[in-house]
């Protein structure tokens, strides 16, 4: 009897082990790694939907189109603008804002909550808001202030388009900075600073040689994961600027989108599909490098 | 020492005016809605001004923001409970009967949420024509439910982690079955976490814009492919504009102020608490 409930329960744990994972990675796979295979299919063809009697495979020849293309070396240096200059802004604003309220003072809460709402604002929202009331060259805000001290009236979105798509990210993600690296100051350990403060340490050395390396996780990791969203923006670069004028602020994404469902060449869009996954891979290696080590140090998780 | 007294409080009105600035935008929004279309556009903006709620009325009654706000929630109810449905069973395994795969497992998941939208938006547009899931429902829940699937897992898997093994081991002596230790141990003690995952996986559905702008036309179309429909307002009606734009966001930033503690390990899967 007890032989036999034993067996049952060791079944029952296999059967856990083997089964209950089993729907979600099914799920996972059909969602996401097969489309993942048919892009690289798709990138060896041929195929426009405009044309869809000529779809035919032609191994590599979309590669070298692609690469051949100077706007697509355009679209590739617009992405790395926006990615680099959006995940330093918001680094330093986010760092900057932490320590401000790392502090004691009324209505905290409030003033956290606050900082936090630009990022909870879906994307369109806050581009049609920046886009019409902020930046709008003859009603807008911005052009009120600027009349009102004097100055002629600035067209932000077709005088400074890259400036403009900049600002408006840099505004959406400073509070995700600044939530994960509040959080690794409050993991700060406070004996180790009033040491370091009875030792006669002013604030910038307090900050240079504790609060710096006591952050650089959680820093790599915020860098990291804000990389890889802002490598893919797209709703906010569609609404404020169509990625122009022309194609300055034609990021990958707005790229592949009108390869694909402008232009509909299938084959051609899959290409640069891979280059953008190619891209993202580079970033995620040293993500999970950079997890590993943490999980390993046993500073985060 | 007589520095001090007078670096603190100019920090704390540093902190109150950056935190005003950045809310700035946001209030303006608020209070645009609740102008005539007039003054919504006057020059020079007016900060007093008498509020109407006649924007509010046409915004939300008289267009179809509704239709989209109905797909909205459809779509992100949907695809919540189905992460929710294929995680947390996941996780619970991932948890508490690790194997040598596990670690594997749960990389794979993240490198799943780490993949671009743009490295398979071509092949979902071509099966899901083919499939007819186009402009629907259940193409989107279906989307939305595998970028939240990864989150769950990991967040559901952390959160599992936490009961203390004890419990888990006093109530297996008393000979509970698995089922019902999931059922009367585990869950009650997960329940907030289990709370502030969905709330997370709601924040992300209900936000997202590529896929839903890419896969729907309109049947299906959410409130965020709606609201991009104003990107050339050019003053005529802003007021409206601001008050569907208010309408749109008001229940994920409720959301978010709520689930604030858990935003973090959200957006990290679990990496900081």
């Amino acid at each position: 009897m007890v032989a036999r409930a034993a067996a049952t329960d060791s079944d029952m744990l296999f059967a856990i082990r083997r089964w209950l994972p089993l729907p979600a990675i099914l799920f996972m796979v059909v969602v996401t790694q097969v489309p993942l295979v048919v892009t690289l299919g798709f990138s060896l063809e041929r195929w426009n939907l405009l044309r869809p009697q000529r779809r035919r495979f032609q191994g590599l020849d979309n590669y070298p189109d692609v690469l051949s293309d100077p706007n697509f070396f355009t679209i590739i240096l617009n992405t790395l603008i926006i990615t680099i200059s959006v995940v330093v802004a918001t680094l330093v604003l986010g760092i900057l804002l932490a320590l401000l309220l790392n502090r004691d003072f009324a209505g905290k809460g409030i003033v956290r909550t606050m900082l936090i709402t630009p990022f909870l604002i879906m994307p369109t929202v806050s581009a049609v808001l920046w886009k019409n009331v902020l930046f709008n060259p003859a009603f807008g805000l911005l052009a009120a202030l600027a009349a009102m001290f004097g100055f002629s009236r600035p067209d932000m979105l077709q005088d400074y388009p890259m400036f403009s798509v900049v600002i408006v990210t840099v505004w959406q993600w400073t509070p995700f900075m600044m939530l994960i690296l509040l959080a690794g100051l409050q993991s700060l350990d406070h004996d180790q600073i009033e040491a370091a403060q009875i030792d006669g340490g002013g604030p910038v050395v307090l900050f240079r040689y504790i609060v710096l390396p006591h952050l650089q996780r959680y820093i790599e990791l915020a860098v990291l994961m804000e990389t890889l969203f802002i490598l893919s923006i797209f709703g906010v670069i569609f609404v404020l600027t169509s990625g122009g004028p022309g194609i300055q602020t034609t990021n990958l994404s707005y790229g592949i989108y009108q390869e694909a469902f402008q232009r509909w060449d299938i084959g051609e869009a899959s290409a640069m599909g891979v280059f953008a996954i190619i891209l993202a891979n580079i970033v995620v290696l040293f993500f999970v490098r950079v997890l590993r080590r943490g999980q390993a140090e046993g500073v985060t998780a | 020492m007589t520095q001090r007294s007078w670096v603190s409080p100019g920090l704390t009105l540093l902190t109150y005016l950056v935190a005003f600035a950045m809310f700035f935008p946001i209030l303006w929004m608020i209070m645009t809605s609740f102008k005539t279309e007039a003054d919504a556009f006057a020059f020079p903006p007016q900060v007093i001004f008498e509020p109407t709620l006649d924007n509010w009325n046409i915004a939300l009654f008289d267009s179809n923001f509704l239709d989209h706000l109905i797909n909205t929630l459809l779509i992100t109810l949907g695809s919540t409970l189905v992460a929710l449905g294929l995680g947390i069973p996941a996780a619970y395994a991932l948890a508490y009967y690790q194997t040598k795969r596990s670690d594997l497992t749960l990389m794979w998941l993240i490198s799943t949420r780490m993949l671009p939208p743009v490295g398979v938006i071509v092949p979902l547009f071509i099966i899901f024509r083919d499939l007819g899931l186009r402009d629907s429902h259940t193409g989107m829940i279906i989307i939305y439910s595998a970028m939240n699937l990864p989150l769950v897992v990991w967040m559901m898997r952390s959160f599992f982690l936490d009961v203390p093994y004890e419990i888990l081991e006093a109530s297996r002596i008393d000979g509970t079955s698995l089922l019902q230790e999931f059922r009367f141990i585990v869950i009650p003690l997960v329940l907030p976490g289990l709370f502030a995952t969905g709330l997370l996986c709601m924040i992300f559905a209900w936000n997202e814009f590529f896929f839903a702008f890419s896969l729907t036309v309109t049947k299906a179309a959410p409130v965020s492919v709606y609201i991009s429909s104003f990107k050339t307002a050019e003053g005529l009606f802003w007021a409206k504009m601001s008050a569907g734009a208010t309408a749109a966001v008001f229940p994920v930033v409720i959301a978010g102020w709520v689930a604030q503690r858990q935003l973090v390990q959200g957006l990290t899967m679990g990496a900081v608490k």
